[in-house]
């Protein structure tokens, strides 16, 4: 494939028309072949008067069905589930209407029409249905001809409540265990904040329940999760200075690390195991440090960076919790560094691109450890990137507006980030596999996302 | 028999890519031809295009610069002033990215230090801020530098470190909202709040 667009962009002038002509052919016949492997996503007929179509697909993922559910709550437990599914990114949704989607609900004395699914691209079945003790859902393997996993969830009693959701948002991410064997992130918030407003705000990974949280009058910024996902560390400033933040969500409580709002303490991250934070602490005589405390300790913050009177703020802890990787203005312009949480072994990440002035900021290390994912200037604006750890190869996610603060999903394959693409700052999730983009949010000004870590289990 | 498959295909992919230059560059090369005339129309196209760049590129800078002497105006009136404290509290400006001082704001910030003298129950607050570009965490750091490098001048200008206070607000608080150089100059600069009684 690569070859043949290679071939086809050489081929400019006239004389070669007839072999152009013969490349795309080729190219097309190569497409069909594909379309044939994968999922057509043309109309198929499947039963007297079902219409079933695939939504568009990259590479033909396994096609999955999610079988309406009777009750009153089954439409938005089928809407929410087919809507996690897709926004997973692994699987290719059925689009076909709960009303059509009915007749391959299985009854007594009538199984499931596997190979009428098989022909249709199908791979899984997830069928939900109501019980007492909440939902159960069982997932077909079509291919097998079998029901591969059935398990029960309870569900909290207020049908669309935040909890209820985030129950329903767990049950996706588990069919997504039994199909992929690594769960998805749809059971996962993001914190961020409002600029010129300075407001807290948290929202649902699928967009749903935006409010604001952490209240108060100071101005908030750079909120960042706990890694237990009840509690989150932010910057907030009032009066005189900038102080950093905790709010645990169960109990509502704001606590600041110093009862004096002076100084300048900004952009605060836990380690991976919550047992310190690091944050940027600004001196009097120009310049910002990353400094570490321990948590629940009252001795002062340790300082870890030689600021020499530049700028070193947005540090990410790696996922073992032994280094750091933040952004520095050591070199005469801010690029990303890493070091260990002691200060020490510190080596520069990214390299200047010759020919324009580099700029690299708000770096975040990925779940799994390999790659960073930061902003930087292309032409005009920030865009996204992530570099690979071990050969520091670089990839670009985002052309379009001013693009920033990108924040990893705990599955390692989405990113969440602020964007202008829409005219006003919003914030996009971007499927690092696919490049697939979605936006998050509907507030103008939703800036510096933090996603959250995947519930503890259970 | 596989590897011999391997070799002739990168011979292949080898030979398309030999017989493949890249795209021609914008603005186009001269035709080849022979054609004195489009020679000439295309070296005029290439002229032109060069010209008018040029041209936008100049413009680009004249506006700059008419908006930092606009910027260098507006402190050296401020120092006029007959209000002390409205030379007090009169702003300062940087450049993109800087936090260095132009010669207009240490004229500004000189004819603030006798008015402190004078009133030795005064402190001032100085507070710096950025413009919108780069990420808005550096700009807090980029912020406090300003306020800094203020604050270091005054103190090495006679004024007692006790009683100055700095605070960065980064590009949270523009003073004029919207893109553009005209807003970007007046966003990139320092507050001064006097703190009383303190």
């Amino acid at each position: 494939m690569v070859t043949i667009s290679f071939v086809n962009r050489c081929f400019k002038n006239k004389k070669n028309a007839q072999r152009l002509a013969a490349v795309r052919n080729i190219r097309a016949l190569v497409l069909s072949s594909v379309a044939v492997f994968g999922v057509s996503s043309t109309s198929l007929n499947a039963q007297d008067g079902v219409r079933i179509g695939m939504e568009y697909t990259l590479g033909g993922r396994p096609g999955v069905m999610v079988l309406p559910m009777e009750g009153d709550k089954g439409d938005s437990i089928w809407t929410i589930i087919r809507r996690d599914i897709d926004y997973d990114d692994r699987a290719s949704v059925v689009n076909m209407s709960a009303a059509d989607s009915r007749a391959f609900v299985p009854v007594a004395g009538k199984p499931i029409n596997f190979a009428a699914l098989a022909k249709l691209g199908v791979v899984w079945v997830v069928h939900p249905r109501a019980t007492l003790a909440g939902i159960t859902v069982t997932l077909y393997d079509v291919a097998a001809k079998k029901a591969a996993n059935t398990s029960t969830f309870p569900l909290p009693s207020e049908p669309n409540s935040p909890s209820w959701r985030m129950a329903v948002h767990g049950i996706s991410d588990q069919i997504g265990f039994w199909m992929f064997r690594t769960r998805g992130a749809a059971q996962t918030r993001i914190l961020f904040d409002v600029q010129g407003a300075g407001e807290l705000w948290m929202i649902d990974s699928d967009g749903a329940n935006a409010r604001r949280v952490a209240k108060g009058s100071y101005y908030a910024m750079s909120p960042s999760w706990h890694p237990n996902g009840t509690e989150f560390v932010f910057a907030a400033q009032e009066n005189r200075g900038w102080q950093i933040g905790s709010h645990n969500l169960l109990s509502g409580v704001t606590h600041f690390k110093s009862a004096s709002m002076r100084g300048l303490n900004t952009t605060p991250a836990f380690s991976p195991d919550g047992s310190i934070i690091a944050y940027s602490n600004g001196v009097a005589s120009g310049g910002t440090n990353i400094v570490v405390a321990k948590i629940g300790s009252t001795a002062p913050a340790q300082r870890i960076t030689v600021g020499k009177g530049s700028d070193n703020t947005s540090p990410s802890f790696s996922p073992n919790g032994r280094r750091i990787v933040f952004m520095s203005g050591r070199a005469g312009y801010p690029e990303l560094y890493t070091m260990d949480i002691d200060g020490t072994n510190v080596q520069r990440l990214t390299e200047t691109d010759y020919g324009e002035k580099s700029w690299r900021a708000s770096p975040d290390w990925s779940p799994d450890g390999r790659m960073v994912a930061y902003q930087s200037r292309v032409g005009r604006d920030f865009q996204i990137m992530t570099i690979d750890m071990r050969d520091r190869s670089t990839k670009q996610y985002t052309s379009d507006g001013e693009n920033e603060d990108p924040s990893w999903a705990p599955d390692g394959r989405h990113l969440v980030f602020s964007s202008t693409r829409s005219g006003v700052r919003q914030l996009w999730v971007v499927d690092v596999e696919t490049g697939r983009l979605r936006q998050l949010t509907k507030q103008p000004g939703a800036r510096l996302p933090s996603w959250s870590p995947l519930p503890a289990k259970k | 028999m596989n590897q011999r498959l391997v070799v002739l295909s990168f011979v292949v992919i080898a030979a398309v890519a030999a017989a493949c230059k890249p795209p021609a560059p914008l603005p186009p090369r001269p035709v080849r031809d022979g054609n004195r005339d489009s020679l000439i129309a295309d070296s005029i196209a290439r002229w032109r295009a060069d010209s008018i760049r040029h041209a936008e590129l100049a413009r680009q800078e004249r506006a700059a610069d008419s908006l930092k002497r606009a910027r260098e105006n507006e402190q050296r009136d401020a120092v006029d002033n007959t209000d002390e404290m409205a030379i007090l509290r009169a702003t300062i400006y940087f450049e993109y990215d800087r936090a260095d001082l132009s010669e207009a704001a240490k004229d500004l910030l000189a004819a603030k230090i006798p008015i402190l003298q004078a009133r030795p129950t005064l402190s001032i607050m100085i507070t710096g801020h950025t413009d919108s570009r780069g990420s808005s965490e550096y700009n807090i750091a980029l912020g406090l530098r300003r306020a800094a490098m203020v604050k270091e001048w005054l103190v090495n200008n006679g004024l007692e470190s006790s009683r100055i206070e700095i605070m960065s607000m980064g590009e949270e608080r523009p003073a004029v909202l919207g893109e553009g150089e005209h807003a970007w100059s007046q966003n990139r600069r320092a507050e001064f709040v006097p703190l009383v009684g303190e």
